[in-house]
């Protein structure tokens, strides 16, 4: 295994990427819709609205949450209180969905890209082994999305701490959960779902197909993520770590799995069924 | 670089290759002289690039025996992929980067110092004269500036093998001409050549060796001298005349003349010998016949092959290297 190449590959995948203003653009105004646009409306309606019934009977329904998150609640006015069970709470999914839907988006298009372009010959003749491409296709494919992820993140941070902080009485956010889930949780989810993708990518006939079947994975993927990300911020940091080790555990055994499924005549686009 | 002609530089031998039940190479034997340019020669779906991926271990043949520099590219795929340098039909590049970046994606990927591996981008850039384009995106370039490139990523990492698959396809004649110079001085360096083409005029005065192939199978190879002399081992002339064709017929009949064949331009005329040619002349000229052409017939190789594959035919499969010897 030589990492110099798999490092290579997947920097001149990134390179490619950042090229290309058709990709970083929409992917973007994603990040910016999901972390800045809709947390910065909510809340600011919420923190601006007053003591009023909507914001109560949302109040009230904080009620329903697990005890434990309960406790965690921070905030002495129904607004304060409802303001902060969303920002830590309503929001969590979406620091799943986002990367989730980006990294997918490139990795489905990766391997089979290759072919489509012709460059998989140029590829399948070099030194680099299949499982070295296949990683270093990996990496580009993950950090497009886990990076665009912890951009939003970091100015939903800030949106949350300045709009609703005043009312919790200081900076709060992020809270220990999110920090496990966003270092821990998260990577480990983007693992499992850039593996599948990944195999599929070098399986399909074309990136049409590739962008369609990687939904039939990603859809279901995306699900779970969502309930776990939110069981983990609902439950306790031993929860959460837990669920980040077996999300862990089955990326990299898919991972390793993915890495012996990349064959070189996938790359030229003659192996059987291709 | 050194050549040593006791050990081609590649050697396959009884390669069988399907895909879905297709064959696409069938019980094919090639051997590419060290130093040499070795050129396969066929028509499209002959079987000339899965002969390419198998050499490299891109692809695997399904049985026979395949040996790239002394090695088995099944097993020491990195150590035979480390010793090549590809330019496939298509260029294989990336549209999105600039020239230097695909370069240097290639010296990284074969593990050019990094001390040394700006100064060979360039070195082979201005060999390949596509220095000035180096910092352009390559989906700008034209598709001789491509192949230029395509050519400049190959030697980068210093290979002792390259292959290339239909280098000049799409480029204008004085372009190809370029190429084809190109690919005639790196073997001044040492390298190895293996050339697939479809084009004859191509292969003419470029190939040192020549392997003819169609449906996967090699029909004959060798020296294209040998090969020529082999597949007509008489001495002949063509002869050209104005006006009445009859005086042509009779010739026959002179000391010398073992048979006449009419051709396109005229008559051929196989002798016992060469120095015939003055008494041939002389009977035609006091016949009254104005000759305008008489020429040794040299054969080429566009000749060559079309011979063999009409042999091929004749025999209805198989090689005909028997035949020609």
């Amino acid at each position: 295994m030589n990492w110099h190449r798999t490092f290579t590959v997947a920097r001149t995948d990134l390179r490619q990427l950042v090229m290309a203003k058709d990709f970083w653009m929409p992917m973007g105004i994603l990040g910016g819709i999901f972390f800045v646009i809709v947390p910065l409306g909510l809340l600011l309606s919420i923190t601006s609205l007053g003591d009023v019934g909507a914001v109560q009977n949302i109040a009230n329904t904080l009620e329903l949450l697990p005890a434990q998150a309960q406790e965690q609640i921070k905030g002495s006015t129904p607004q304060g209180r409802t303001s902060y069970a969303l920002a830590v709470f309503l929001f969590a999914p979406m620091a799943v969905v986002v990367p989730l839907t980006i990294s997918t988006a490139v990795g489905a298009a990766t391997l089979v890209g290759e072919r489509e372009r012709g460059t998989g010959e140029f590829l399948a003749h070099s030194p680099a082994a299949t499982k070295e491409i296949y990683l270093g296709k990996l990496l580009a494919s993950l950090v497009p999305g886990y990076f665009t992820t912890m951009v939003g993140f970091t100015a939903y941070s800030l949106i949350v701490n300045l709009i609703v902080g005043p009312e919790v009485g200081g900076w709060f956010f992020p809270t220990q959960q999110w920090w496990i889930l966003m270092l821990w949780v998260l990577p480990g989810f983007l693992l499992i779902g850039l593996s599948l993708v990944l195999r599929l990518s070098g399986r399909v006939r074309s990136t049409a197909a590739a962008q369609q079947a990687s939904g039939l994975i990603t859809l279901p993927l995306i699900g779970i993520s969502y309930a776990q990300a939110s069981g983990a911020i609902y439950g306790t940091a031993t929860t959460t770590i837990m669920i980040g080790a077996i999300a862990w555990s089955f990326g990299l055994i898919s991972t390793w799995r993915g890495m012996s499924a990349v064959r070189r005549q996938r790359l030229l686009g003659v192996a059987d069924g291709v | 670089m050194s050549s040593n002609p006791a050990s081609p530089a590649v050697a396959l031998r009884g390669v069988h290759k399907s895909f879905n039940d297709q064959p696409a190479l069938v019980d094919l034997e090639v051997v590419a002289p060290d130093g040499q340019i070795t050129v396969l020669l066929g028509p499209n779906g002959a079987g000339k690039t899965t002969a390419i991926r198998c050499i490299t271990g891109a692809m695997s043949a399904d049985s026979g025996s395949v040996r790239t520099l002394g090695h088995d590219p099944d097993r020491n795929g990195e150590e035979v992929r480390s010793q090549c340098g590809v330019v496939s039909a298509k260029p294989a590049l990336y549209d999105r980067l600039t020239g230097t970046d695909n370069l240097r994606y290639a010296a990284e990927l074969h593990g050019v110092d990094p001390r040394v591996m700006k100064d060979r981008i360039r070195v082979a850039a201005q060999r390949f004269g596509i220095e000035h384009a180096l910092d352009a995106q390559v989906g700008g370039y034209s598709t001789g500036m491509k192949t230029r490139l395509a050519l400049a990523r190959s030697v980068l990492h210093e290979p002792r093998l390259l292959l290339f698959d239909e280098p000049t396809s799409g480029l204008d004649p004085e372009s190809a001409q370029a190429v084809l110079k190109l690919i005639r001085e790196m073997t001044g360096d040492g390298h190895t050549v293996v050339m697939c083409t479809h084009h004859l005029v191509e292969a003419e005065g470029l190939a040192d060796h020549v392997v003819v192939l169609d449906a996967g199978t090699d029909l004959v190879s060798g020296v294209p001298s040998d090969l020529t002399r082999a597949y007509w081992p008489e001495d002949s002339v063509e002869i050209s005349i104005e006006g009445d064709q009859s005086t042509l017929s009779d010739l026959t009949v002179l000391d010398g003349v073992r048979r006449t064949e009419t051709t396109s331009r005229g008559v051929r005329v196989v002798l016992d010998s060469p120095c015939f040619t003055p008494d041939v002349v002389t009977a035609l000229t006091n016949a009254g016949a104005r000759i305008t052409r008489v020429e040794p017939h040299e054969p080429t190789l566009e000749e060559l092959y079309f011979a063999v594959r009409k042999t091929a035919r004749d025999l209805g499969e198989g090689r005909v290297e028997e035949v020609v010897r």
